[in-house]
């Protein structure tokens, strides 16, 4: 049975290594439906995450390949009930558009959004949440004229958040741990 | 200018941190991890290296192939009989395209290789400047890592790398693109050998409760059996795998690769697995209620229909690569390590046992083919020459111990089938591949990594043609390869199946061939062509006490079929041991 995963990936920050992450999903016709990127906590490392849908079986085998790159650090595959996750978009709206009714209001107090600039052309929206609050926000918003909207990729923590800054920290430890890391020859 | 009074040698010995360009940094690093022989061939962009060349010439020596392919294939070669990364050079664009398929071939069958192509000067990158390709993009699925280097100061990183990424943990080729304005440029050298990547842990922790495991599985299982792969030879391990099976009392069965991993003499021999492997251990590969399965990884060639696959065996999985372990056969246990630190571990806790039935049905199922296959292609008394006779015959004369070198299709087959190895043979072939014009390039660099040893290439006259061109650096080098040219004026594996699944239909199967004895010839290289039976062994034996390179063209059944099959789509356990 195909499901969604999240995958979460931590990376050294070399040139290249998304494009061998990609080759190896494009190779089995897996779909992403999702990515973001960005450095993590730690200096150097960047922290990929991505959303597919396939099989449990898939899911691992594609992590195990991804994982055994070099630059590669760790692979981490969730489903959904495992994490937290958020993504966050943008509404360029027309201002005659959102001004009727009670609109301004509704999005701040029952979507949670942020208003972020106000022009007499557009106003432009802020909105975090799961794809489906954003999804629905879309539609309140349409007839009132959007003029553009963008949505982030997923960004995700595990419910258990301390398991990846333990690790990326016991690797730091490790790394500091090696008195010499490179044997001199000459 | 200061005329030039110290030797190479002294300035080596005081000049960790001299000025040099950035083509001596790469030499000098190349000698630094122990390289001593590099196959390439030269071009615009790889001008400044190969110039360098000339002043190493005492410690580097450079063979210059025909093509890039072959130089590939050679290195490959070469690292596979010593054990050492190979090292190939070529230029950017075409010299790098043309290394793609021996890129891909050592890839597949985990051969480190080190691979350096030089890359237009670095502000043309990207421009579509003449010779240009993005080789980094292109080599990017076959290979185990690559970077480019446009800054002389990173190429001894760069090379230190590459040489600790390509032979440690699952070995594979890896590449180094360097722009040609980085082996112009001057660096201060100095040169750090690489031993720890931090996103890259090749050494595995052993986990002592698996072994347990395994022990306990192993201990209790009535119809136990090994399958052994690369990874045996790769990790060293074939004395550890002797010692396990004997302990055990357990039968070991091979890959193609996996060869020379046990030797064939022996009474636990189970034969070779797979698609034209041996009748008892396909049979029984189904009956077996423990498979132990070491550094091989369940390939569609080996396993047949997987739906139908060990039914009834509990499976245990050595394997380096984590990635391999239950990607194409489900497993009970894996043991993601070293095979040779993994069997280490196992020995002591395997109880001695002898599993005599278990044994019996291997030698009947033996008994059915030998009298059935073997014989009839290794002993006729009469016909056309067979493939398996020619094999028994170099197999006999060599008793095992030589550096057997294949193309790929039914001769490859052949030798797998009836060349007797043992732990004194190298096998060097095309195996996840399958790479035609394989065999003729790779000779050259086996011969070139193993001196005094006898190198013999079973070639078909389908691969020959495709890389033939290396008649010419097996001529320049004087290289003393032995040519088998196994010749049926055919495509003879396509041809085979065309015949059973094709119903006979030979499109563009049948060859017109040349004269092969008159080209060899032309390069210079003695050569004869055997016909008759009655010749053979006298002309084998001619052959391998002959000095410097020698083609033997042998005429074979043009239509002969290479027997056991399991056929595409079938279980391991539906052998066809005859056809026709």
């Amino acid at each position: 049975m195909k499901q969604e995963y999240t995958i979460s990936l931590f990376t050294e920050d070399h040139i290249g290594i998304l494009s061998r992450i990609t080759l190896i999903l494009t190779r089995r016709q897996i779909n992403i439906e999702s990515i973001t990127a960005s450095e993590s906590a730690v200096k150097g490392v960047q922290m990929l995450t991505m959303v597919v849908t396939t099989t449990p079986d898939m899911v691992n085998k594609v992590a195990r390949q991804i994982e055994k790159l070099v630059d590669v650090i760790k692979v981490f595959v969730h489903t959904s009930p495992e994490i937290i996750c958020q993504e966050i978009a943008l509404f360029k709206v027309t201002s005659r558009g959102l001004m009727s009714g009670s609109m301004i209001g509704d999005l701040v107090r029952k979507h949670h959004a942020r208003i972020l600039e106000v022009t007499p052309e557009y106003i432009v929206v802020e909105k975090s949440g799961n794809k489906a609050e954003i999804t629905d926000l879309l539609a309140i918003l349409e007839p009132c004229g959007v003029l553009q909207f963008v949505r982030s990729g997923r960004i995700a923590v595990t419910r258990q958040v301390k398991e990846l800054n333990a690790y990326l920290k016991e690797m730091e430890e490790a790394e500091r741990g090696r008195p010499e890391k490179l044997e001199v020859y000459n | 200018m200061k005329e030039k009074t110290t030797t190479a040698a002294e300035q080596d010995m005081n000049n960790h941190e001299a000025e040099v360009t950035g083509a001596e940094a790469l030499l000098k690093s190349l000698i630094e991890e122990g390289v001593d022989t590099i196959f390439g061939y030269p071009g615009g962009a790889i001008m400044p290296v190969y110039d360098k060349l000339l002043d190493y010439g005492d410690r580097l020596r450079h063979i210059l192939t025909r093509h890039e392919q072959g130089a590939a294939h050679a290195a490959q070669a070469y690292a596979m009989v010593t054990g050492r990364p190979g090292v190939c050079f070529a230029t950017s664009g075409p010299g790098a395209t043309n290394l793609v398929t021996g890129i891909a071939n050592a890839f597949l069958d985990s051969v480190p290789v080190v691979f350096i192509t030089a890359q237009v000067t670095s502000v043309l990158i990207g421009t579509d400047a003449f010779q240009e390709t993005d080789i980094l993009g292109i080599s990017m699925p076959v290979t185990k890592w690559n970077a480019q280097v446009k800054k002389a100061a990173d190429i001894p990183d760069a090379i230190a790398r590459a040489f600790y990424i390509a032979r440690s943990g699952r070995p594979g080729p890896v590449l180094v693109d360097i722009s040609k304005d980085a082996q112009v440029e001057n660096l201060r050298y100095s040169y750090r050998k690489c031993t720890y990547i931090r996103s890259y842990n090749p050494v595995i922790p052993l986990h002592m409760r698996d072994i347990e495991s395994a022990a306990v599985m192993i201990n209790h299982a009535e119809k136990p059996l090994i399958l052994a792969g690369h990874g045996v030879i790769l990790s060293g391990a074939a004395e550890e795998l002797k010692a396990l099976a004997e302990k055990g009392g357990i039968p070991v069965a091979v890959t193609l690769l996996g060869l020379p991993s046990f030797p064939q003499k022996h009474r636990l021999f189970a034969g070779m697995l797979g698609m034209h492997g041996n009748y008892a251990s396909n049979m029984l590969t189904n009956q077996a209620d423990l498979i132990i399965a070491v550094g091989m990884r369940f390939d569609d060639r080996v396993t047949g229909n997987l739906k139908k696959y060990a039914p009834d065996a509990r499976i245990i999985h050595i394997e380096i690569d984590k990635a391999e372990i239950n990607k194409n056969v489900r497993v009970d246990l894996e043991i993601n390590n070293d095979a040779r630190e993994a069997l280490k571990a196992l020995l002591p806790l395997v109880r001695e046992k002898s599993l005599e039935k278990w044994i019996r049905e291997f030698r009947i199922l033996d008994r059915v083919e030998y009298e059935k296959v073997i014989r009839p292609e290794t002993e006729p008394d009469e016909g056309d020459i067979r493939m398996g006779e020619v094999v028994k015959t170099v197999s006999d004369l060599t008793d095992g111990d030589a550096v057997i070198v294949t193309d790929v299709g039914q001769h490859q087959m052949a030798v797998a089938r009836y060349y007797r190895f043992s732990e004194k043979s190298t096998l060097v072939t095309s195996g996840g591949m399958g790479t035609m014009g394989f065999g003729l390039p790779a000779s050259l660099g086996a011969a070139s990594g193993s001196p005094g040893k006898p190198v013999v290439a079973f070639i078909g006259d389908g691969g020959f043609q495709m890389t033939l061109q290396e008649l010419g650096t097996i001529m320049q080098y004087q290289i003393p390869v032995k040519i088998l040219l196994l010749n049926n004026n055919f495509l003879g594996m396509v041809r085979q199946w065309q015949e059973m699944f094709f119903n006979g239909r030979y499109a563009s199967t049948e060859m017109a061939n040349p004269d092969f004895v008159v080209l060899a010839g032309a390069y210079g290289i003695n050569a004869r062509r055997v016909t008759r039976r009655e010749e053979l062994g006298q002309a084998v034996g001619a052959m391998l006490a002959a000095k410097g390179p020698f083609l033997m063209e042998v005429a074979i059944s043009r239509e002969a079929n290479i027997l056991p099959m399991v056929e595409p789509g079938a279980s391991v356990s539906e052998v066809t041991l005859t056809y026709r």
